[in-house]
């Protein structure tokens, strides 16, 4: 689906219009041969939650590497606040605001809960308390935990510090790797309920999942990848009523 | 229905514990092992003519029945009489209302409260590794000097890269090996001569340099690679280092070497009659070096390792250059690494390729692992005392047989104790925690509390 096309769902008039925080435009990214995104448009404002969809292999994890500074682009661009901001290194691109959870949740196995949210404010000069507070006051758990290894903690609790962890360095937009990836469905509601708070305390959010419904229900828009291209892109909530996305994600017979 | 009763009698006869599977059981063949052990390492020597001489010596000898006596006695101590003790030593402990433990943390708790004792204690530290060696004769001073100091240095350098970094080099002595070769070159003592000689002091400086771009050149390329391929990349570095030390005869003196000037500072000329200067020097530079690291390891580059260590893609995703971290502790690896092969071309006053082999990039790693990776103390320790322990044994075992029972004392430590002797302080959370969940929980939570508010 071209760009053209996306734009047409957005609708006129809301705060959709202007410059997005981030756009990745006609992004094609290759692993040596293998081309895994086949010139994608994907568009996020400030302070929206927007889904990103689709079967493994899609290129969902791909789209967020590039957009991080993991991988770079062989053709397109990635803007941010539209400057372009493709081909900058992941760890320089952090300063400018990106916060990225990767798949797999990845805490420090062997420092603290604490320590490893202070190694999440690695780019300020020391960890703001009162950030650390805010990410305790999100993740109760997390506080009571606050001395073990990150190793030792559960899935769930993995996951609450990946978040956390990448909150403390104050992100405008975080990029979230499948948060619900291993967990048990409460534990998926809790930790889409925080991410709603986290959104409404201002951070614009681009989150994979594959919990399609959970993930439509929390975002504004969503968009669905199909080996490497964009298949649909929508409000959260026509997808959700959408009968191919009902069929292919969310279980439900044709 | 069969198949089950099968599988009912299976399960029976694998859970079965035989009597000497029991740990009281293993224990005493354990002993009588050990007590064997002893009876053959100190009984008489073999010879070439007889192989088994020693064997049958040793095995219808006294000796064989002393220590099998005493390792049965030892047997029935601990099976039968530890119990009680045991418990007369932790009502003591309690009865003192203290949780500390071994004579270290003893030490530190009495400390805790009385900083002069403290500042005493660590004068009188200070005063006894300056001072201290003069008491020692010749012999130990020259081994102090040349090999202890030396390869003390060299590890504190190994430490930054596979202790704060988590990269395994096995190629460390590489760098050693450039350092002494520059200490050469710079000074005149190489067939090719420098555009001006230097002083073995002057030459400090472009030596550390020089390790650091070759450190630098090695590491752009390779360090991208997962580590048991950089473990290979820089084993065939160091070959190729000390290959051409070998064979390019014409510039490096190849295995008949070259004579070096030692060091010579303001018409004071180090002489080999006394020790001491040298081993100040080394002192001084161990002690820089120390300072220095130390700063390194509790600044932002320090918990840039740490990260990169323990899992890069969250490094990098939490804003760490993950590359840049790791060139700069390969660089600053090999610069130290550079520093004290300076100092050895200008202590032992004579370099040729056999000074570098192979062998010595293993050893040093081993000091640095039986030491405590990642500890400072502890990598000091490794290699100072691996470094004596062979020279100690020289007069007690047959000194062909050194480097066994140094392999040995690897092998059991790394089976018992693979944290090593000192290990870091993170090491040493981490064993805490894994035995009483979270160690630190209480002090932690009202340190916390305080900072917060
Ligand atoms: N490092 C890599 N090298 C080669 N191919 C890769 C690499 N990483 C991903 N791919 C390929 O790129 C395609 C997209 O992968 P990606 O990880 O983006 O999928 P995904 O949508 O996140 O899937 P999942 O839901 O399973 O996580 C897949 O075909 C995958 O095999
Ligand atoms: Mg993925």
């Amino acid at each position: 689906m071209s760009g053209a096309a996306d734009l047409k769902k957005e609708p006129a008039g809301s705060e959709r219009t202007g410059t997005p925080l981030l756009e990745l435009r006609d992004l094609r990214v290759y692993y040596g041969a293998i081309e895994a995104l086949k010139g994608i448009n994907v568009k996020v404002y400030e302070g929206e939650v927007v889904a990103l969809l689709g079967a493994n292999g899609a290129g969902k994890s791909t789209t967020l590497r590039a957009a991080s500074g993991m991988l770079a682009p062989r053709e397109g661009q990635v803007l941010l606040h539209g400057e372009r901001v493709d081909g900058i290194k992941s760890h320089d691109l952090v300063r400018f605001g990106i916060g990225h959870v990767p798949e797999g949740r990845r805490v420090f196995p062997r420092m603290t809960v604490k320590e490893n949210l202070e190694m999440g404010a690695y780019r300020f000069k020391s960890p703001d308390r009162e950030e650390m507070d805010r990410v305790y006051t999100l993740f109760p758990r997390l506080k009571e935990r606050r001395t073990q290894l990150g190793g030792t903690l559960s899935g769930g609790e993995q996951q609450m510090l990946a978040i956390g962890r990448a909150l403390m360095g104050k992100p405008e937009l975080l990029l979230l790797d499948e948060p619900s990836m291993g967990l048990a469905p409460l534990i998926v509601r809790q930790i889409f309920d925080i991410l709603k708070e986290i959104n409404e305390q201002g951070t614009t959010v681009l989150l994979v999942e594959q919990n399609a419904s959970q993930a439509l229900q929390l975002a504004d828009r969503g968009y669905v990848l199909e080996t490497g291209e964009v298949a649909m892109a929508d409000e959260a909530s026509s997808l959700l009523a959408d009968p191919r996305v009902r069929a292919a994600y969310l279980g439900e017979g044709a | 229905m069969s198949n089950q009763t099968m599988n009912a009698q299976a399960a029976k006869r694998l859970r079965q514990v035989r009597w000497y599977q029991e740990p009281r059981w293993q224990r005493l063949g354990g002993l009588l092992a050990l007590a064997l052990l002893l009876a053959m390492v100190t009984g008489v020597q073999g010879t070439n003519s007889d192989p088994f001489y020693a064997i049958k010596e040793n095995l219808t000898g006294v000796g064989l029945w002393v220590y099998v006596g005493i390792a049965l006695l030892i047997w029935v101590a601990r099976e039968f009489f530890s119990e009680p003790v045991k418990q007369a030593g932790a009502t003591a402990k309690q009865a003192k209302g203290t949780l500390v433990d071994g004579p270290l943390g003893q030490i530190k708790q009495l400390l805790a409260g009385q900083p002069r004792l403290r500042w005493a204690l660590m004068a009188a530290v200070a005063a006894l590794a300056v001072w201290g060696p003069m008491g020692l004769d010749r012999y130990w001073q020259t081994v102090l000097v040349d090999q202890v100091m030396i390869f003390v240095l060299v590890a504190i350098g190994l430490n930054v890269v596979i202790g704060w970094a988590g990269m395994l080099d096995l190629g460390f002595i590489a760098f050693f090996a450039i350092g002494a070769y520059s200490a050469a070159y710079w000074t005149g003592a190489l067939p090719v001569a420098p555009p001006i000689e230097l002083n073995n002091f002057a030459v400090i400086p472009l030596a550390v340099i020089t390790c650091l771009v070759a450190g630098l050149l090695l590491g752009a390329p390779t360090l991208r690679l997962r580590g048991d391929y950089l473990a290979i990349v820089t084993l065939g570095f160091h070959e190729i280092v000390y290959l051409t030390a070998k064979n390019l005869n014409d510039v490096t003196g190849g295995t008949s070497g070259v004579k070096v000037d030692r060091w010579e500072i303001g018409g004071y000329e180090f002489r080999i009659v006394d020790q001491m200067p040298f081993y100040w020097v080394l002192l001084a530079f161990a002690a820089i070096t120390v300072f220095l690291f130390v700063r390194l390891e509790h600044s932002k580059v320090g918990r840039a390792w740490t990260a990169v260590r323990e899992d890069e893609i969250a490094a990098a995703s939490t804003g760490v250059d993950t590359v840049r971290y790791k060139l700069m502790a390969f660089a600053i690896g090999a610069s130290t690494s550079g520093l004290a092969g300076v100092a050895y071309a200008s202590k032992v006053g004579y370099i040729n390729s056999e000074n570098f082999v192979i062998l010595l990039s293993i050893l040093v790693l081993a000091y640095v692992i039986f030491g405590g990776m990642g500890s400072l103390p502890g990598v000091i320790f490794g290699a100072a005392f691996l470094v004596w322990l062979p020279e100690f044994l020289r007069d007690y075992v047959d000194p062909k047989d050194r480097h066994m029972y140094l392999g040995a004392l690897l092998v059991i430590m790394m089976i018992y104790r693979p944290q090593g002797v000192i290990p870091s302080k993170r090491r040493q959370r981490e064993l805490k925690m894994a035995e009483t969940g979270s160690a630190e929980a209480e002090a932690e939570a009202t340190g916390t509390g305080g900072k917060h508010s």
